[in-house]
């Protein structure tokens, strides 16, 4: 079922964008980093629009919590290991996380432990563009584009033109497997 | 792709997919090493025990290092402060060193083959880091990743391994890994110490060192194993020097930005002058630091 389209997502991330710049007394120190793959495409364009809006250049960074996860000796299937490529400080500035979406918050937690072998921020800030509930772990966004519910066997996927050709946010029924 | 093996073993078994796979990994974790903190949690309660029977400085370091970096815990263990001088069998060692509840052992051994019994007869996994003359996978996979590194590419090199060829376990895994992934590789050695019939492995041999050089991309240099020279498998030291030695003129044969690579441990002013080895064109040291990289990649993908 597909719940949001084109158009809507991209009217979805030009309005968090504005609230960014509204609520962001520090706008020089932001930076913005994206976990793989998707979180990391949403990432790049919510830069573009915030240097669009506001001028100046918005550091983006790519971030793979592989590494990190909880998970890794009980999935059955061994996840691709992407690159991390954060390729300025963060020490001090205010990290923008940037993933897809929120659902258990475990892949947000291994994000942020990675995040802080990288340097210590002086915040970090959460956005995701569809929180679809069903938290295990005590962590919320500061940013939400939408909120959806959702029961667990179900699946919530972001499609981007970059990897899969169209733009869409989608739920699909009873698929389990995924953090 | 998943890596489905329990145990690295050789190069000679793996498909180029999977030799990819492992160097790909080994990227991800090049860069972890340029991080303030170098350190990754991917293997937090796994233990890795070194079992070395044979001496080692960069291999055991290197392994211990790159598990580390991983958070798994490491145990050490040598042959010569060990109940093998007991008469303890290598089977039984590594038997009991598993009772401990040990997840992997990285072997290294002077007969060919020990890698192989213990992952026939165990469960867990084995890492073969040097068994007699026969492999040294992980060296065999850093030396792929720093050509791919330099060059782009290994497909279409041209490769020159000189030296030692009969003793060197490096030269083995090398030639798998280069012809594998489509270099063209020559050896070149005195002709006692290139082995009968190598030409199967699909590699040319030549015996005079500048036509072995002559447009290459990438030259190997194989350390003289003096410890096992007792055989008079060359005359004397210096004569090898002679004509197997590289030096500033046989460099002109090379292409003008070819690449130098040693496994170490070098023996300075024998295979070539310390000033190649220091030098510009010489990535010896790069191969010491992607060699971490390269093993937890093979620890990351054999134990996740």
């Amino acid at each position: 079922m597909k719940i949001m389209d084109k158009q809507e997502i991209e009217k979805v991330l030009f309005s968090l964008c504005k609230k960014i710049l509204k609520e962001n007394e520090d706008l020089d120190s932001l930076v913005t980093v994206g976990i793989q793959r998707r979180g990391a495409i949403l990432a790049r364009r919510i830069s573009k629009i915030i240097q669009k809006l506001k001028g100046g250049k918005i550091p983006v960074g790519t971030l793979d919590i592989t590494l990190y996860r909880d998970d890794l000796s009980r999935i059955s299937y061994q996840p691709i290991l992407r690159s991390t490529d954060i390729p300025f400080p963060i020490d001090d500035r205010c990290v923008l996380l940037v993933d897809d979406v929120l659902y258990t918050g475990r892949t947000v937690r291994a994000a942020l432990d990675a995040l802080l072998d990288i340097g210590r921020p002086r915040k970090i800030k959460l956005l995701v563009l569809i929180d679809r509930g069903h938290r295990e772990l005590p962590i919320q966004a500061d940013y939400v584009g939408r909120k959806v519910s959702t029961s667990p066997d179900q699946m919530v996927e972001l499609r981007v033109a970059e990897i899969d050709g169209e733009e869409e946010v989608i739920i699909l029924d009873g698929q389990k497997d995924e953090i | 792709m998943k890596f489905e093996r329990k145990d690295l073993l050789d190069i000679q078994s793996l498909s180029v997919d999977e030799i990819n796979l492992i160097l790909d990994t080994a990227k991800s974790f090049r860069q972890v090493l340029e991080r303030p903190i170098k350190k990754v949690p991917t293997l937090r309660g796994k233990t890795i025990a070194n079992l070395f029977f044979e001496p080692s400085t960069r291999t055991k370091l290197s392994f211990e290092l790159s598990a580390k970096r991983l958070s798994a815990d490491l145990l050490n263990f040598s042959s010569s402060t060990s109940s093998v001088l007991k008469g303890e069998t290598l089977l039984d060692t590594a038997k009991n060193i598993m009772a401990m509840k040990v997840d992997a052992l990285i072997v290294r051994h002077s007969l060919p083959g020990a890698p192989h019994l213990l992952a026939t007869y165990l469960p867990i996994s084995i890492i073969n880091a040097g068994d007699g003359a026969h492999e040294h996978p992980t060296q065999g996979l850093l030396d792929l990743y720093s050509i791919r590194e330099k060059k782009g590419k290994i497909e279409g090199l041209s490769v020159a391994i000189i030296g030692d060829i009969t003793h060197s376990r490096v030269a083995r895994s090398d030639i798998w890994g280069l012809t594998k992934l489509g270099a063209k590789v020559r050896v070149c050695g005195p002709p006692t110490l290139i082995p009968v019939e190598i030409e199967k492995m699909g590699v040319e041999v030549v015996y005079n060192v500048e036509e072995a050089l002559a447009g290459c991309d990438v030259v190997i240099m194989l350390r003289i194993q003096q410890e096992r020279q007792s055989a008079s498998f060359i005359p004397t030291i210096l004569e090898y020097r002679e004509f197997f030695s590289l030096d500033e003129r046989k460099l002109k044969f090379l292409k003008p930005d070819a690449i130098i690579m040693h496994p170490g441990p070098v023996n300075r002013g024998v295979e070539l002058p310390a000033k190649l080895a220091d030098g510009r064109r010489s990535i010896i040291l790069n191969q010491v630091t992607n060699g971490i990289a390269v093993r937890m990649a093979v620890l990351y993908l054999l134990l996740t």
